[in-house]
């Protein structure tokens, strides 16, 4: 057992969203990456089916189905642990769930023939959602002799824009069925999701649009009926390191670079056309501080929900597995996992 | 590493051609679509064109910076920035001034005007107020993608404008507005939600015969999952759209056959990024597999260096000597260090941007691309929409 302290002990499913193109696909793996280290086990689910833990994890595409996709590096101290994946699809999830009522699985595939699955969950989008969310519900409540199988589950979830209406199941089936399998199923998962087993992280880089879309959704969640959702970490993704200190930053933004000062250094560095490079470094500098202000603003607006945050280098290659590593480190340095 | 340098894409030639009637910009998420849609709208006016963009989800200071403040439907003008021309090189040609409208898509309020346009005030009044049309209306995944084109098509039908430019849904995927319509089509065309309402009709027989026995356990099953009420609901939305049936797949047609008209123009925006790139190919061999006239490809938030002559190893290395000589907090020089450690780090982004981006071309040759470098920050007035548009500038 582990006897660091985390952010999110007794949490168990984590569930990340983001705006589009923020790295929600990646955080999340870095996350079940984290949270597997110690000998754990993780499952990190994909509900949108575009196979991106796949990608991420460098794999060929994954089926309907749990697999254990990484490793978690063990330490001097403890032993590593396992990452399963699973890419749930409204479909397959609907005929596992129709089997397990109803026997159904041969007459549930030659409905899905017909495209009836298809259509079902098309006319009740809510249906679609608690599909989703009931399989990570299962597999957090799951147990196998006694013990829970998994000790976290991550959801690679929708993202901001959605995510209340997804995570919401009660309100999304109210219009469904009123009594009957799959309202009990929707109140079981309803539970799991409302209790402090549950935390929503959000995924932003230091830009203007994905860090409004965080502050909504946040707001969202707290304003959610019913004691609303717990809010988890905010994970800001491609932090680049500053070459200055902040107050320095803010001149430099403000009133340019004293390119005289940059020539002779550059001169004492013994680099030639000294006066020439000094303006075009003082420009890359200027530009520099201006976007670094820019994202220290954004930084500070992420302080106003009063939630933890934790910061994701940037990786100047693309993300391999060992970038995964790298930021997976990042978020148990920082003691979200 | 053999050099791969792709055609240019000559953006300003595309919106001079009067022949270009309509741009569509698409791309995956988070790249800068709207950012770029705004731009070369911007640019287009200021070049002598009468344009207006179509935005989907622009961020709040870009949609207030153009004077959109609501999803309200309706083109509003932007009033075009005088700016010097005394930097002959960047700005547009003197041209007889252009307009520029811009408006942000209400995706409920567009399926809304369907219904309306369709059916007897009554009838109408009985689909708006269908629970099942509602959560259609404002939930379906696709609906924002379909009410987009169905846009599209009516500003073209009105003619108003000599060029839209549309920005594409903040999908996750860029191929989702190409099937997103068509699917919604296809469903509310389909067999199966008419199969439904049979029971309520003579004409229907037919149909039930095929799927005879079958079609209890479908319903029985559907039942079981979904509940009567939607059912119910279900029925009664389509029995009242049933003099609109036919028309969603022939107004999904109609905006296809559009993307695919002489004057369509499609670009594909992306940042150079692995996965933005990878979206990117797959849609532009979608668009070649449909017969869609791609322009080319936007290459946005590019990283480049005005001092590209010293290398990122010798940057590294001077600084190291500056360091060594001014001790720990780099005495008299740590301005410079910074400067050069800065930008040591801005010429490996670089590289492994080009690196991307070489991959790219690598498997699409002739598809043309150009560059628009990096913001310092995040654009929100029209000077930062100029400023992108002015990278357009080829000379």
């Amino acid at each position: 057992m582990s006897t660091r302290d985390t952010d999110w002990e007794g949490v168990r499913l984590h569930v990340v969203t983001g705006k589009g193109g923020a790295g929600k696909t990646t955080a999340a793996s870095a996350l079940a990456l984290a949270l597997a280290s110690g000998g754990k086990r993780v499952l990190l689910i994909e509900v949108e089916g575009r196979q991106g833990i796949a990608q991420v994890f460098d794999r060929p595409p994954l089926p309907y189905e749990e697999r254990k996709i990484a490793v978690a590096p063990d330490s001097a101290t403890q032993p590593g642990g396992d990452v399963y994946a699973l890419v749930a699809d409204p479909e397959s999830a609907l005929l596992e769930y129709l089997e397990m009522f109803y026997n159904l699985r041969h007459a549930g595939q030659a409905l899905t023939r017909v495209g009836v699955m298809d259509f079902a969950t098309t006319i009740a989008p809510g249906l679609r959602d608690v599909l989703l969310t009931g399989k990570a519900a299962e597999a957090v409540r799951r147990k196998k002799a006694g013990k829970l199988f998994y000790d976290a589950v991550v959801m690679d979830a929708p993202p901001t824009g959605r995510i209340g209406r997804f995570l919401n199941v009660t309100s999304e089936v109210s219009g469904l069925a009123r009594v009957g399998p799959i309202r009990n199923h929707a109140d079981t998962v309803q539970k799991v999701i409302h209790s402090p087993q549950t935390a929503v992280h959000f995924v932003t880089t230091l830009e203007e649009m994905p860090v409004q879309e965080v502050l909504d959704g946040i707001a969202e969640l707290r304003g959610l009926p019913g004691g609303g959702i717990q809010v988890g970490g905010i994970l800001i993704n491609m932090v680049r390191p500053m070459e200055l200190p902040a107050r320095e930053l803010r001149d430099v933004a403000a009133g340019g670079v004293d390119e005289h000062e940059l020539a002779v250094g550059l001169k004492a560095a013994g680099l030639d056309g000294s006066v020439r490079l000094a303006g075009d470094l003082a420009a890359e500098l200027t530009e520099h501080a201006v976007a670094a202000v820019g994202q220290q603003e954004q930084r500070h607006r992420l302080d106003e929900p009063g939630q933890p945050c934790y910061e994701l280098p940037f990786i100047t290659d693309g993300i391999d597995l060992g970038g995964l590593y790298r930021l997976s480190a990042a978020l148990r340095d920082q003691g979200a996992a | 590493m053999s050099n791969v340098t792709p055609p240019p894409l000559d953006v300003d030639r595309l919106i001079d051609d009067r022949r270009t009637r309509v741009i569509v910009c698409c791309g995956s998420g988070g790249v800068g679509k709207t950012t770029t849609a705004a731009a070369i709208g911007l640019r287009a006016a200021e070049r002598g064109r009468h344009v207006v963009v179509l935005t989907v989800d622009p961020a709040r200071r870009l949609a207030q910076s153009m004077g959109l403040s609501r999803l309200d439907n309706t083109p509003r003008v932007v009033p075009i920035p005088k700016r010097p021309r005394g930097d002959k090189d960047r700005a547009p040609e003197a041209t007889p001034a252009g307009s520029l409208h811009a408006m942000m898509l209400d995706m409920k309020r567009t399926f809304d005007e369907i219904v309306e346009a369709h059916a007897d005030p009554d009838r109408a009044a009985q689909i708006l107020a269908n629970p099942f049309y509602q959560s259609l209306s404002s939930g379906f995944s696709g609906t924002q993608e379909y009410m987009a084109m169905e846009k599209l098509g009516q500003l073209r039908r009105a003619d108003e404008w000599d060029l839209i430019v549309v920005d594409t849904p903040p999908s996750r995927s860029a191929l989702d507005f190409l099937d997103a319509p068509q699917r919604l089509g296809r469903f509310l065309d389909g067999r199966l939600i008419r199969l439904l309402v049979v029971p309520a009709k003579v004409g229907g027989r037919a149909y039930l015969k095929v799927l005879n026995a079958g079609f209890g356990m479908v319903t029985g099953v559907l039942t079981k999952v979904l509940g009567a009420q939607v059912l119910k609901d279900v029925q009664t939305f389509v029995s009242a759209l049933d003099t609109m049936f036919g028309g969603f797949r022939e107004r999904a047609d109609y905006t296809y056959r559009l993307l695919r008209a002489p004057g369509t123009a499609f670009l594909v925006i992306a940042a150079p990024e692995p996965d933005a790139l990878r979206e990117a190919s797959y849609f532009v061999e979608r668009l070649a597999q449909e017969g869609m006239p791609l322009a080319g490809l936007v290459l946005n938030r590019v990283h480049r260096s005005p001092a590209a002559r010293l290398s990122a190893a010798r940057a590294v290395a001077a600084a190291e000597t500056l360091q060594a000589a001014g001790g720990p907090d780099g005495g008299p020089h740590a301005l410079t260090i910074a400067a050069l450690r800065l930008h040591a780090e801005r010429m490996q982004l670089a590289a492994a941007e080009r690196r991307v981006a070489e991959h790219f071309t690598t498997a699409h040759p002739h598809v043309p691309v150009a560059e628009v470098p990096a913001q310092p920050d995040d654009v929100h007035d029209l000077a930062g929409l100029g400023a992108v548009g002015d990278s357009f500038y080829t000379g």
